[in-house]
């Protein structure tokens, strides 16, 4: 897993209420057994007509938001379906950065096993954020994981809260499964004990 | 194990018994007991332990299925879609290679997962269980703590998770004829709101609850994800332990009464903190259906559409406005006006034997309506059989349903079961967003007697007043 310290990219604002994993990615493309690749199914059903050919409205097909790392979006990202190929996608398009209000669960773990950053932030500073992400490639932020803030194109700060030990991992690249790997004797000792304390289960 | 002195919740409880290790900051590593998989989610996941040239943990604690992606015709012949072919050749590759149990596509213990797990008795109360779907909440109608989680925990027998917040939604009173278990969870997400439950597993609690079927609690807790929840809890009881008892995964003998006494001790102590409560009346709750793109949009069976000009703020009107268009409805219309096209009744909500029944009931010597094309999917091979050995099956086709073979099927459109653009379904499932049933189609959620009267009379009506 890439390791996430700053970032400075485009922020494209999507600002609708509750974009669920359904619109990250149809489920057409989850036909597929790779992890990769699924970047040009990304928001498909907004970002192309029906023929195939791009929807010129749509945010990420604005000559200026065609290279996004970032994206401003409304409450309760990523809702509905578990689906991890909602990260996926959005790390093949290349966004590895998502900020709102508030993000539904499980996505929201998803996205750290991807090395991508969910920053949860107040109504007031995302509006603030939105304002600034609608100026086209003039919306540069700059991202800094250690220093927990976000950058705004004209100089302006917000600061944001995350998990100490989400943090760590995301800054050191670690993901979940390394993680659990290195408590592999933690784990040996809990199954023994439960082994006894519940047989049947 | 933890024994604290303070009254705990059922959640509590069962997450005490399952932390392996606490960081500093109250991250924690959680045992799994049961591991659901099916072939949408897993195959990424199965390549990943491929490459790392591990194995998985626990296989015995490990149950495939195929349910997403194939076809609910005749499958005798083989799939003909290359991709969903793909898919489920992959998966049973995948659980003969890691050892892994597998009902294929023509086992009769084949179905949704959240249907089949529950049937075998490999869900008990107790137990951490995930699955890389959403809907794994279902289990938790057995006190189970079950997430949906993503593709890559599935190689590992634990979870890094911090603690949710606990919720206890309280349902007294008595449910009126005509009014579901379906109805009470959709009250609940208007009530809370789609992300009301976000950072909480929530506990049902309460007369109304109790007094539901293990089905009717499964159908709740299946929709706590709709309303944002990590997880839903229903305690244990009596109920729960006569259903599992004699299930081919649930313990024997020895082993039964062992689990038995822990089981028992599986409820939400007096005096417990929850750090919200909502509660609400079922003798208030009509028949819900929804009008709009989110589960939250629920109007009760006598409403009217929403006007947008009615909302709150600028951004809930915009929403309400992007969502009559995508509906193809006008603000100020009639519920029981609304026509359909299409009417579904499966999916891991509502495709239990139970479910059947209730349209069985309802629709006996009745015809679908002309203008409508209704499908009956039922949740799995043993719901199918039994459904024919009382004879439900006969009673559908007479009314005009088509009875077809189990899977997701139209909940999620994966495989050839999809609206067509700008058709109008009545639904049991637990999704009405843009798309979820097929390209532009347009889906309203109800209970199964509800969807079962829209196809006879081809449009929404009230089911208390309607025989
Ligand atoms: S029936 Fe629908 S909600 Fe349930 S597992 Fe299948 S696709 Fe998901």
């Amino acid at each position: 897993m890439q390791a996430f310290k700053t970032l400075t990219g485009v922020a494209a604002p999507l600002d609708i209420m509750n974009v669920d994993t359904d619109m990250i990615i149809p489920k057409q493309y989850l036909k597929t057994i790779k992890r990769t690749g699924l970047g040009t199914g990304l928001f498909s059903e907004m970002r192309y007509k029906e023929d195939g050919s791009d929807n010129s409205d749509f945010v990420l097909n604005k000559p200026a938001y065609r290279k996004a790392e970032i994206l401003v979006a409304g409450d309760n990202f990523g809702c509905g379906s578990s689906r991890e190929h909602a990260p996926w996608a959005l790390l093949d398009f290349g966004i590895r950065c998502v900020i709102s209000t508030s993000f539904a669960d499980i996505f929201y773990n998803n996205c750290f096993k991807n090395g991508i950053l969910p920053i949860t932030v107040s109504q007031a500073d995302l509006d603030k954020l939105m304002d600034d992400a609608r100026r086209g490639a003039n919306a540069t932020m700059t991202i800094d994981l250690p220093a927990q803030e976000i950058r705004g194109p004209d100089g302006g700060v917000v600061k944001f809260e995350i998990d100490p030990f989400r943090k760590h991992c995301l800054i050191n690249g670690l993901d979940d499964i390394g993680l659990t790997m290195e408590k592999a004797n933690a784990i040996a000792d809990f199954e023994k004990q439960n082994a006894n304390a519940r047989p049947w289960a | 194990m933890v024994h604290a002195a303070a009254p705990r919740t059922l959640y509590d409880k069962i997450w005490d018994d399952h932390v392996v290790d606490t960081q500093p900051d109250g991250t924690c590593l959680l045992y799994i007991d049961r591991h659901l998989v099916h072939e949408v989610t897993s195959p990424q996941a199965f390549e990943g332990l491929r490459m790392a040239k591990r194995k998985v943990r626990a296989p015995e604690k490990t149950l495939a299925v195929v349910d997403h992606n194939v076809p609910t015709t005749d499958r005798s012949k083989g799939i003909d879609d290359p991709e969903s072919r793909t898919q489920v050749e992959t998966l049973a590759e995948n659980a003969r290679e890691f050892g892994i149990e597998y009902y294929n596509e023509l086992d009769k213990r084949q179905g949704v997962v959240h249907i089949v797990g529950p049937e075998q008795g490999f869900t008990l109360p107790g137990t951490t269980i995930v699955c890389g779907d959403s809907h794994t909440s279902t289990h938790g109608a057995f006190g189970a703590l079950a997430h949906g989680i993503g593709t890559s925990e599935v190689e590992t027998q634990t979870l890094i998770q911090k603690k949710a917040k606990n919720m206890r939604i309280t349902v007294d009173g008595t449910l009126p004829a005509g009014v579901t278990a379906k109805d009470i969870i959709l009250s609940i997400i208007g009530e809370i709101g789609t992300s009301g439950g976000t950072g909480y597993v929530m506990e049902y609690a309460g007369e109304a609850i109790r007094a539901l079927s293990m089905e009717g609690r499964m159908t709740i807790c299946n929709m706590s994800i709709e309303g944002g929840a990590r997880a839903g809890l229903v305690a244990p009881d009596q109920k729960t332990f006569d259903y599992l008892k004699g299930r081919p995964k649930a313990p024997k003998g020895m082993a039964w009464d062992m689990a038995m006494k822990y089981w028992e001790t599986l409820v939400t102590d007096a005096g417990a903190h929850f750090d919200r409560e909502v509660k609400l009346d079922a003798a208030n709750l009509p028949p819900i259906v929804t009008w709009g793109t989110s589960p939250e949009d629920v109007v009760s069976i006598t409403g009217t559409v929403p006007m947008p000009s009615a909302a709150p703020s600028e951004q809930k009107k915009a929403a309400i406005q992007r969502a009559l268009d995508y509906m193809g409805l006008k603000g100020g219309e009639k519920i029981t006006d609304i026509k359909l096209d299409r009417v579904f009744i499966g999916s891991c909500t509502n495709g239990r034997i139970e479910d059947l029944r209730a349209v069985a009931k309802a629709v006996e010597g009745k015809k679908v309506a002309s203008t409508v094309s209704a499908m009956i999917v039922p949740g799995s091979g043993l719901v199918k059989l039994q459904a024919e050995e009382e004879g439900l099956d006969k009673i559908f086709k007479a009314a005009g349903f088509d009875w077809r073979e189990p899977g997701c099927s139209m909940c999620l459109a994966m495989n050839a079961d999809k609206l067509a653009p700008g058709e109008r379904c009545a639904s049991t499932s637990n999704r009405n967003f843009e798309g979820r049933q097929g390209f532009k189609g347009r889906t309203h959620l109800v209970s199964p007697v509800m969807a079962a009267a829209a196809a006879i009379e081809g449009h929404f009506v009230d089911v208390r007043k309607w025989a």
